[in-house]
């Protein structure tokens, strides 16, 4: 008996051992040693169930147009995808309709542009990378439309930068230009504090907290992202319930099968 | 009309194709009739689940293929389009970007089966060596695929694995030269990628069928790893197998779908979701999960030349495994030593899976190291030395004795049966 209950103890130990390795990786690898911790909000669009706050996406939105459209563009976003955060047709005609898109090129070959249609891609702020750069003091404030997706720790994250900007510590030799943020990684953020407490005037009264402007940002941003998250979701739940039944009936039937087997 | 077949359908449409193309004779008999050990654990599902994962790929693949556009100004934003604006477009470019991963985790657990019970040994060899053909091309698939997105580890990868083949004395840099297309990582290798993206699955498929047709020869090992003595030893594919491996797809599905359907990007990696920018290099250049421990043993010798060499080393090795385990025992249940010995290799290969997606630096490159020698040391000196010391447990005498109802019952070999019981 002991032969045979030795190697699956050892076995059991060395694999014990083997996760237990993966114990000093569980932070995020990105945050190296000495970084802050992300703060942990609560989304409405995590775990299984989650859905978008749609609420909370549109507020977003009106965050985007009015801040960080002037610097940041969402390529991937057309002014048509609005409707399915709630916007009625005619609310994304008049969205689109009121920023200025380039629409081609004239009769005499000179780019022209006009009011946006639904389908119309969210306004670029600037022609080109190097436009950004040079208005942006070297900088090139990244495309938004997956930020999410791209950053480790996701919707926590960018929380943490919408909401991490500080005083640098003592001490800290900040670059030129640049601005503390306890969130990024080396802390020196070429984005000046975006949001402020009070920034925004919410249509329907919500407060304005920075926390609250920055967690409607994050909810708009990971719709943006992932827009497909809640059909996804709910396609998932129905799928895996149907492929229980499905084991269970499986089980079933070969249980019955191998019962003439033997 | 010599050369008919003699069908022994009875459905006249069925039987006229069959007298002239034996399809249906042939698949009844592979698939239908065929005689295949009645002592299968669930270990033996996982052929059949990679068949299915191949499928899906493939029919995923397609589809993707219709909306993808190969070009590095197009391909990154191409990729969103399908998420966005193709019907269930992320639907299938979720099922296919996972179904990678699940596909090397049911192939890597078909291959620890083949080592546990010993299913590379006579006569199976052969069948071992198209199995190794399969990782490689499958490796090869999973990687160019990872670069078609064109994210930043698209890019990084593709320039740090293309790199490997510099190391290559004398011709190295005209090799990678020639595998780009140019002399960076550009549009011709985005294409070319592509392309062999698209043309390896059919090669797997292809070596599949080699796969499965030198299986039917051999005919399957089992977990007592003796060859069945007779009819009572074996139960027909259908309905018994098919309805065991469709218990295991049902499982297997479902992990599948939890991994789609809720954490679609728990295995990728964020920067994968940067467009790829060559002027930028990411904090750190990691691949899949499923490449780390070779990535690990790659960066465990700090020549360049010697760590590809070991890489390409731990995969060759695999070919020759038949003639260098020495015992003339498959299974693990009868080889004392070796059944605890296999486990120390599952541990070296999970921890090098760790170290290499850590910075080269401290415990890791010891670790790295330490992991790197006993995978090779179980290779290349454990298996050709224990199969001349270790004395195995006696063999059973059939297939059908340790299985009889009632737990082997009072038969002499009552003794040898404790140790068969299902782990």
């Amino acid at each position: 008996m002991v032969r045979v209950a030795a190697p699956r103890s050892l076995a059991a130990v060395l694999l014990a051992a083997c996760f237990g390795l993966a114990i000093p990786s569980g932070a995020p690898p990105a945050r190296a040693q000495g970084e802050e911790a992300l703060p942990q909000e609560h989304w409405s669009f995590s775990g299984p169930f989650g859905a978008f706050d749609m609420a909370a996406v549109q507020r977003g939105f009106q965050i985007y147009s009015e801040v960080c459209s002037n610097c940041h563009s969402m390529k991937q976003l057309q002014y048509r995808n609005l409707t399915a955060v709630g916007f009625t047709s005619d609310q994304v005609k008049a969205i689109a309709a009121s920023v200025q898109v380039p629409l081609g090129v004239n009769d005499q070959g000179e780019p022209i542009l006009g009011p946006g249609t639904p389908a119309s891609t969210f306004r670029s702020p600037f022609p080109n990378e190097q436009a950004a750069r040079a208005a942006n003091n070297g900088a090139l404030p990244p495309d938004l439309s997956v930020i999410v997706k791209a950053r480790e720790g996701g919707p926590n994250y960018v929380y943490g930068i919408l909401t991490g900007y500080t005083d640098p510590p003592a001490g800290v030799q900040m670059q030129p230009g640049m601005n503390y943020n306890k969130y990024f990684p080396g802390h020196q953020i070429a984005m000046p504090k975006p949001l402020s407490e009070g920034q925004i005037t919410y249509a329907d009264g919500t407060p304005n907290t920075l926390e609250q402007e920055a967690h409607d940002m994050v909810t708009f941003l990971t719709w943006a992202g992932s827009p497909e998250m809640v059909v996804r979701k709910q396609t998932g739940i129905r799928i895996v319930l149907f492929l229980l039944l499905m084991t269970g009936l499986t089980y079933g039937v070969k249980r019955k099968v191998w019962a003439q087997a033997h | 009309m010599a050369g008919l077949y003699k069908s022994e359908y009875k459905n006249p449409v069925v039987n006229w194709i069959d007298t002239r193309l034996p399809i249906f004779t042939m698949m009844g008999r592979e698939y239908g009739t065929f005689p295949t050990p009645k002592n299968f654990n669930y270990f033996w599902n996982f052929g059949a689940l990679a068949m299915i994962t191949l499928a899906i790929m493939l029919a995923t693949g397609i589809f993707l293929a219709m909306n993808y556009q190969p070009n590095t100004q197009m391909a990154f934003d191409s990729v969103e389009r399908i998420m966005r604006d193709v019907n269930y477009g992320w639907l299938m470019r979720y099922v296919h970007m996972n179904g990678a991963s699940m596909f090397f985790a049911v192939v890597y657990i078909h291959i620890f089966r083949g080592l546990y019970y010993g299913s590379y040994k006579y006569p199976r060899e052969l069948l071992w060596m198209i199995g190794v053909v399969l990782l490689l091309l499958m490796m090869a698939t999973a990687f160019m695929g990872y670069v078609l997105p064109w994210g930043q580890m698209s890019y990084w990868a593709a320039t740090v694995i293309t790199n490997l083949f510099s190391a290559l004395p004398w011709v190295g840099h005209a090799v990678v030269t020639w595998l780009w297309g140019g002399f960076s990582v550009e549009n011709p290798t985005l294409n070319r990628f592509y392309s062999l993206h698209y043309l390896l699955p059919f090669l797997i498929v292809g070596v599949a069928f080699l796969h499965v047709w030198a299986l039917h020869i051999t005919g399957s090992n089992n977990p007592l790893g003796i060859e069945p003595k007779g009819p009572q030893d074996t139960l027909p594919f259908h309905p018994y197998y098919t309805i065991k491996d469709s218990v295991g797809l049902c499982v297997y599905l479902i992990v599948f779908a939890i991994l789609v359907f809720f954490a679609p990007n728990y295995l990728g990696h964020p920067d994968n979701y940067i467009p790829a920018n060559p002027l930028a290099t990411p904090a750190e250049i990691v691949p899949e999960w499923y490449f780390l421990p070779y990535y690990a043993i790659l960066r465990s010798v700090p020549n360049k030349l010697g760590g590809v060499t070991l890489m390409f080393g731990s995969l060759l090795v695999l070919f020759v495994l038949p003639w260098l385990d020495t015992s003339p025992v498959r299974s693990c249940r009868f080889r004392p030593i070796y059944r605890q010995v296999i486990w120390l290799l599952v541990v070296a290969v999970i921890v090098l899976g760790f170290v290499g997606s850590h910075r080269p630096e401290g415990i890791w490159v010891v670790l790295g190291r330490v992991c790197t020698a006993y995978y090779f040391l179980h290779f290349l000196v454990i298996l050709p030395v224990l199969g001349k010391l270790e004395k195995p447990l006696p063999l059973p005498e059939s297939i059908s004795r340790p299985v009889l109802p009632g737990g082997g019952g009072p038969i002499p070999s009552a003794a040898t049966a404790k140790p068969m019981e299902k782990p």
